[in-house]
């Protein structure tokens, strides 16, 4: 790699991906996203609204798996295994959502931040801290409770409470970019401050922005389903959160309904296990000195 | 969380004033009590923008439980000072705050502060036992695992925190609630009680309260410490990991000390240095964490307390909740800064 000229990118894109594949935790972690995934966007295919609705359903209450119902019935007698699918969908969609606005906004002040060094970029830091001051989940269901029951304010409580990690990850990032002699010479070629923090520096920092949104989403579908889980989902719609909320508020605690319980909670561990597996292993790959952690 | 201690550290070596300056321990403690000053203020105006300004009309929203017509309304919109100017609003809202006039409650016809301050000491006890019990276990496991980490033991206690992590803190209280209260299997029903704190109708001696209580309490705080302590694991971990290539370990190895003692006597205190500050850092998610495990239980702490506010929603109820917990993490970080100062004569001396 010259040090003069930015660092070329394709070949470094597929040993990357030769690296990446050869770790079983990543393959793990991108077998699962894809499965989920692909159930997730499948789903319209074969489950119907009347499989969702509860004056349309034909499963008895409570009733334990069968050949016909694979994980037994919830309250209303729906099948808990097509909930479970459709359910995916809203837990995935909210937890992208809300962490591509995350990385976005932390992304953009982590740049500034690195880039402007005097006062915006201490204004900006000053501001990143004060938020990490602040808890998250009784802030996030502050939001959550003003803006109204909804996905939407869900997803934007979780954006807004799930930035600062990604800021202060970039922030340092551009700061070691910054450093280096292919700046300098954009620089002295009379490359502006737009062009430098968009042309150079993000290309050299958008891998960590990859690890921070992994990583990130894992975190933020934990907080979807635990705001969805206090009652601050809508409750129409079908999640995991919401779920595990009737679970909680009908019969199937005190009644030891163990398959309408556990189904919710062990694809939530598994997809947020598949996202931190996936982010690990992007940053055992950009920075060895992490592989021992 | 390299770069939060990174940041602390960087925080503490100050600029390039004078060495006399620089090591007073009062300027020190000025510049911290400052910053948590600011947090606060901070957080206060966080919380005036998301309860005062963000509804668009809290009378709106209360005369919903009893019928009003305009006038009332206005009396109202003036009893409540929402006719001033907003940064007046905000100033009254500040000096009310501190002096602990946090408003009405909605629901319950009594003042947030008496509310808080009832549901208080049973969060303290949650989170503090939770606190302890998962930071030694963390500790224990996280030095162990370091010291010889790529082993089966270092493996296993990484998976294991690596899952616990991802686990969802309601569900898994969920979970041992059906095991123990409902029983599954081998195991018997009604092995611990299924929420709240004592037994109501409970009459015995003192000694037997404690007993109660701490039966309540095995529940609610196991579940907080598997959630945890997995953090701590990892830490812990990392930073024994960090010192290992050190010279004076190799150093303390020559003079023929024992494994266990090179680990205990010079790996060890180095090592917990970072992991103390990130204890303190983590507060806000075992805040996080204790809103869920108290609402599973019903354990009467200001967790469950917010649970209850968000059903109606109790928005003066929930504003306090949000400023006292807030509040609480803020000074816990000023502390594990003040103790980070303490423990790491490096700190000190720059």
């Amino acid at each position: 790699m010259s040090a003069l000229t930015a660092p070329p990118r394709i070949g470094r894109a597929r040993r990357f991906a030769g690296q990446f594949f050869r770790m079983p935790t990543a393959i793990a972690g991108v077998a699962i996203l894809g499965v989920f995934t692909i159930a997730a966007l499948t789903a319209p295919l074969y489950i119907h609204s009347s499989d969702l609705d509860v004056t349309q359903a034909t499963g008895g209450q409570l009733a334990p798996p069968s050949r016909h119902y694979p994980l037994g019935t919830d309250q209303p007698g729906r099948s808990v295994l097509l909930l479970l699918i459709w359910g995916a969908r809203a837990s995935l969609a909210i937890g992208v959502i809300a962490t591509l606005l995350a990385v976005v906004l932390g992304s953009a002040i982590g740049l500034l931040a690195g880039h402007y060094q005097r006062w915006l970029g201490r204004g900006l830091m000053h501001l990143t801290d004060w938020f990490i001051a602040v808890p998250s989940l009784p802030l996030a269901i502050s939001l959550a409770a003003v803006l109204g029951q909804g996905a939407t304010s869900i997803t934007i409580a979780i954006a807004i409470t799930s930035w600062t990690a990604t800021a202060r990850l970039i922030r340092a990032q551009t700061l070691t970019v910054e450093a280096r002699p292919f700046i300098e010479r954009a620089r002295a070629l009379g490359a502006g401050n737009v062009q430098i923090m968009v042309r150079h520096v993000l290309p050299n920092v958008a891998p960590l922005i990859l690890v921070s949104t992994t990583l990130t989403v894992a975190g933020a579908i934990l907080a979807e389903t635990t705001l969805t889980f206090l009652g601050l989902g809508n409750p129409t719609e079908v999640s995991w959160g919401t779920m595990i909320n009737e679970a909680y508020t009908g019969s199937a605690v005190s009644r030891g309904a163990w398959w309408y319980l556990l189904p919710p909670g062990i694809a939530i561990v598994v997809v947020v296990l598949g996202f931190t597996m996936t982010g690990r292993a992007i940053e055992h790959i950009l920075d060895p000195r992490m592989a021992t952690r | 969380m390299s770069d939060v201690l990174a940041a602390e550290l960087g925080a503490a070596r100050g600029g390039g004033a004078p060495r006399w300056y620089r090591s007073s321990f009062w300027t020190y403690l000025g510049g911290k009590l400052l910053g948590a000053t600011i947090s606060f203020l901070v957080m206060l105006v966080i919380g005036f923008t998301i309860f005062n300004v963000m509804p668009s009309d809290p009378v709106a929203m209360l005369a919903r439980q009893h019928p009003t017509d305009p006038a009332q309304k206005a009396a109202l919109r003036h009893q409540l000072g929402l006719d001033l100017p907003v940064w007046h609003r905000f100033l009254n809202f500040v000096g009310h705050t501190l002096q602990g006039k946090l408003g009405d409650s909605w629901q319950y016809h009594q003042s947030v502060a008496s509310l808080i301050g009832e549901r208080l000491w049973p969060t303290v006890l949650l989170i503090g036992s939770a606190t302890l019990i998962s930071v030694a276990l963390g500790l224990w496991l996280g030095i162990r695992a370091g010291w010889r980490h790529g082993s089966a033991f270092d493996r296993t206690a990484s998976g294991v925190s690596l899952v616990l992590w991802s686990v969802p803190t309601f569900w898994l209280g969920l979970i041992l609630l059906v095991l123990f209260t409902v029983g599954a299997g081998p195991i018997p029903s009604g092995l611990f009680p299924a929420g709240l704190m004592s037994t109501p109708g409970f009459s015995g001696s003192w000694l037997a309260h404690v007993g109660d209580t701490v039966h309540h309490l095995i529940l609610p705080c196991l579940t907080l410490v598997l959630v945890i302590f997995a953090q701590y694991v990892t830490i812990m971990r990392s930073s024994i990991i960090d010192e290992l290539g050190s010279p004076y370990l190799l150093t303390a190895r020559a003079k023929g000390l024992r494994d266990d003692d090179v680990r205990r006597r010079h790996a060890v205190p180095n090592a917990l240095l970072p992991s103390v500050t990130v204890i303190f850092l983590q507060l806000g998610t075992i805040v996080g964490g204790a809103i869920a495990v108290e609402t599973v239980y019903s354990w009467p702490g200001l967790g469950f307390l917010t649970f209850q506010a968000l059903q109606i929603p109790d928005l003066p109820l929930l504003e306090g909740t949000f400023i006292v917990l807030s509040a609480s993490v803020i000074v816990m970080n000023l502390i594990a800064d003040m103790l980070y100062r303490v423990l790491d004569p490096r700190v000190r001396q720059q």
